[in-house]
């Protein structure tokens, strides 16, 4: 692990040399095809234990929107040793943390406790993904729960609101185009068999990771992990429907005027390539180099000349996440400082056009991948977000073994990748524009 | 688990507290000022508007320089701002070539910053905007409703980001003059946690208290007196949830009160999923996603809530889960298996938080700023430990009093006029 972080001091200073690190990643398969990570970390006595499951909102078709968030509620829901929130009593009792979350192309669990404890929690998952009871009782309730949730996150909120609808425009024709959460007719629709079946179909060692961060030996972890997990059962999971990737869907916008609203906000993003659609290595690399060049701190270009320069803007940011399993999104978002939503569109433009007219500056460069290399090395602060690393790396199909190759990659990186990656993946055919206004305001525009 | 502090107080006369940490080559700093809203005055929203601006300029050098002169080592350079403290922190890569340009750069923008008149414009229309947004939020106006109900006259009640009213009206002179008074050595509590050696965490702490001006001690805040009776307030929001909040002020950080009212709180709604709001108010009703209930400590007093949100419908079933809760703990204690549950989970749990140098950091720096006893860590635990269920009664008996509670409700109007 030492050696991984020196690596990337020569990396900082722009020396030549490339220096493969070893990132302390462990991979283990068991014979029923279940996949296990071990992340070493003895800074403290502490283990971070995550079950991801390749499954998520993106997985759902049309009228089972929302299935697999309110099938993440039903796992706290009791199997046929420990009863509804038994599960949560004894990670608690044990001095633990728990939760889970869902995502467009993940479902995960995580406890958090005193690494000593980890056969607990793996205990208590092995038993859950093999031996879930679902009763109609329970699922009316969480039902509830869910809609409670949504009203909360999505329907009392205008900014929830006007994210769902960008969403729907941003994404056509893909799993991502629905919110994880799900309509809310699909929610209060779903029945006891549409669980199970849920259950039965993607809640099965083959389709699943187990990522243990922390205080642990790898053997240890790979021997308690074929102890509980290794009897369960392998089942083939579905062939998952994928998309065609980078159809140019053609410029769409939104409007959405809303009542509560009292701030013009304003969202473009481009449909770009993410790390398993990628054709080149090199462009998910280059387009986070985009990002860190727009948006890298308030030394950046959008902090420079939207917010401070011409003032356009009360605030503009820009990022890309590339650990998504279909094709990502460069995003690109503006307040307008005097409710010019359209000089804030132009000016956001303008930089894009900017990034494909001119190559960047040594300088700047040189500035965006120091700023990249450290906040790389800065994440591994935190045991669990490592863990959450490897499980969205592995379960989006972007691969694990990316995180040794980061530095490598971003060190590579010319003004001329840049340039052509601002060419070729930020066209007008890939944008969705979305404004949201308050209901009062003007309607030009 | 034991974090070594050594600490120590600068020339200039900034207290310092630092832990050595050598896993990963980086290091925290936080430089804290006795320097938050409870300072406002009758000018809410200035310290807040002095601490946005505190990187924005100084005579030699502007903002998007000052920001590029930390980018360019890969640094992360942030401030903030609540209701005791503002804050300044910095995480960087601990290579001295790295690392002291950064804390050159940063003693200068923090001791020099001369708040430009543009800046000071825009930083306003910035907070203009984020209040404008705030008033469609539901949970934003409750939390402001309910510390206004809560502390009164008391300084703490002056929301941290002020009003449309005020922050139109902060000036720059008044900034400059914020900054002058609370941005001082004798004001500054300054942790360091990471990869360097005593000597060179000595060199950085001088040279950031050195930059600043040495300053005067300030006067101690107010004592906050408690609402003298329970009040509703009821603040309409068209919305298909109504957002509840019910509690009033607690104990001050340090007390000893304050051991056996987080055990109670962590019983009743702090402990997560297995809390009794929790299970009472989702697990059991389905009546929302989120229950629960906070214990605060500040400098002079923080505060004991518990909030929800539910269905309008709903309202009236879900007060009278909450209420009965709180009265249930007062009036029969905890049982035995919650008592030793919550306990094992609290100090089992404790190391969890202290497991990266950012936590870290937090902890160290409340200690610091706080005065709180430089075992705190290890004593926390042992005190949970050796609490009762008795005192968990008569800690939440003597410590919160349902006719003093303030109720906030945020929902429709025919929702929240039709309950107590």
């Amino acid at each position: 692990m030492r050696n991984a972080i020196f690596a990337l001091i020569p990396a900082l200073m722009a020396a030549p040399a490339a220096a493969q690190s070893n990132t302390g990643i462990t991979e283990f398969t068991l014979d029923n095809g279940m996949q296990i990570l071990v992340r070493e970390d003895h800074r403290a006595p502490v283990v971070v234990s995550q079950v991801w499951y390749r499954v998520g909102s993106s997985y759902e078709t049309t009228g089972e929107t929302g299935l697999s968030h309110l099938f993440e509620h039903m796992m706290f829901k009791g199997t046929e040793r420990f009863e509804e929130g038994e599960f949560s009593e004894i990670i608690s009792r044990e001095g633990g943390r728990l939760n889970a979350f869902t995502g467009r192309d993940f479902s995960a669990y995580f406890e958090i406790m005193a690494a000593d404890r980890l056969p607990i929690a793996l205990e208590l998952e092995a038993d859950r993904m093999a031996n879930l009871q679902i009763n109609a009782e329970a699922l009316s309730t969480e039902r509830d729960v869910v809609l409670e949730e949504r009203r909360l996150r999505t329907e009392d909120r205008p900014e929830g609101r006007f994210g769902e609808r960008y969403s729907a425009i941003a994404h056509p024709g893909t799993g991502y185009a629905h919110p994880i959460i799900g309509w809310a007719d699909d929610v209060a629709g779903f029945e006891v068999e549409d669980l199970r079946d849920w259950y039965q179909q993607w809640y099965t060692p083959t389709n699943a990771t187990l990522v243990v961060a922390g205080d642990v030996q790898p053997d240890e972890v790979h021997s308690l992990a074929r102890e509980y997990f290794g009897d369960i059962e392998a089942r083939e999971v579905p062939a998952v429907h994928t998309p065609d990737n980078l159809q140019p869907p053609g410029e769409r916008r939104l409007i959405h005027r809303d009542p509560q609203a009292r701030v013009t906000q304003l969202r473009m993003g481009y449909e770009v390539p993410s790390f398993p659609t990628a054709e080149s290595t090199r462009d998910p690399y280059a387009l986070l180099m985009l990002a860190t060049i727009l948006d890298g701190g308030d030394g950046a270009r959008l902090a420079e000349e939207l917010v401070r320069g011409s003032g356009v803007a009360a605030a503009a940011g820009a990022s890309y996440n590339p650990m998504v399993r279909l094709d990502a999104e460069f995003s690109l978002f503006g307040v307008p400082a005097e409710g010019d939503v359209d000089a804030v569109e132009t000016a956001l433009r303008d930089q894009i056009h900017r990034l494909q007219q001119e190559p960047v500056s040594a300088e700047e460069m040189e500035r965006a991948r120091s700023q990249m290399l450290a906040d790389h090395l800065f994440e591994m602060d935190s045991v669990f977000y490592q863990a959450m690393q490897l499980g969205m790396l592995e379960t989006t199909g972007s691969g694990w073994a990316r995180l040794n190759s980061f530095e490598e990659n971003v060190r590579d990186l010319t003004a001329e990748d840049i340039q052509s990656a601002a060419q070729r993946y930020l066209r007008p055919e890939m944008l969705a524009v979305g404004v949201m206004k308050p209901a009062d305001q003007e309607d030009e525009g | 688990m034991q974090a070594e502090i050594q600490e120590w107080k600068t020339d200039a006369g900034a207290d310092v507290l630092f832990v050595e940490r050598h896993e990963l080559p980086i290091v925290d700093i936080r430089m804290t000022f006795d320097a938050g809203s409870a300072r406002d005055g009758d000018q809410a929203g200035l310290a807040r508007m002095t601490s946005n601006l505190l990187l924005e300029g100084t005579a030699e050098r502007a903002a998007g320089e000052i920001a590029r002169g930390f980018e360019r080592y890969g640094a992360r350079v942030g401030t903030g701002s609540g209701r005791d403290t503002a804050e300044v922190s910095v995480r960087a890569l601990s290579e001295a070539e790295r690392l002291d340009p950064v804390v050159e750069r940063l003693a200068a923008a923090v001791a020099d910053a001369d708040f430009p008149a543009d800046a000071v414009d825009r930083v306003r229309r910035q907070m203009t905007l984020g209040l404008q947004q705030a008033q469609s939020s539901a949970s934003a106006l409750a939390e402001k409703a309910f510390m206004r109900g809560i502390y009164g006259d008391h300084p703490y009640a002056t929301p941290p980001g002020g009003t449309l009213e005020s922050v139109e009206e902060l000036s720059r002179a008044a900034v400059i003059d914020f900054h002058r008074r609370h941005y001082t050595a004798t004001n500054a509590t300054i942790t360091i946690v990471g990869d360097l050696t005593s000597d060179r965490a000595e060199a950085i702490a001088r040279s950031l208290s050195a930059a600043l001006p040495a300053g005067e001690a300030l006067s101690s805040l107010p004592e906050v007196t408690p609402p003298e009776s329970a009040r509703t307030i009821r603040v309409p929001l068209e919305a298909e949830q109504t957002h509840v909040i019910v509690g009033q002020p607690s104990v001050r950080k340090g007390s000893d009160a304050y051991y056996p009212l987080h055990l109670g709180n962590h019983i009743l709604g702090g402990g997560g999923l297995t809390s009794i709001l929790a299970e009472r108010m989702r697990e059991e009703r389905g009546l929302s996603y989120s229950s629960s209930s906070q214990l605060t400590s500040g400098a002079r007093r923080g505060r004991f809530q518990m909030s929800t949100q539910v269905r309008n419908d709903a309202l009236g079933e879900a007060l009278s889960v909450m209420r009965d809760s709180l009265d249930e703990m007062r009036n029969e204690g905890p049982s035995a298996q919650r008592l030793s549950d919550s306990k094992r989970n609290i100090t089992g749990s404790f190391p969890l938080q202290l497991d990266s140098n950012r936590d870290l950091l937090g902890y160290i720096a409340t200690i610091g700023f706080h005065d709180l006893s430089r075992d705190y860590l290890q004593q926390f635990v042992d005190r949970i430990d050796a609490l009762e269920s008795d005192d968990v009664q008569s800690a939440m008996q003597t410590g919160i009093d349902p006719a003093r509670n303030i109720t906030v409700l945020v929902g429709p109007e025919a929702t929240i006029n039709a309950v107590e």
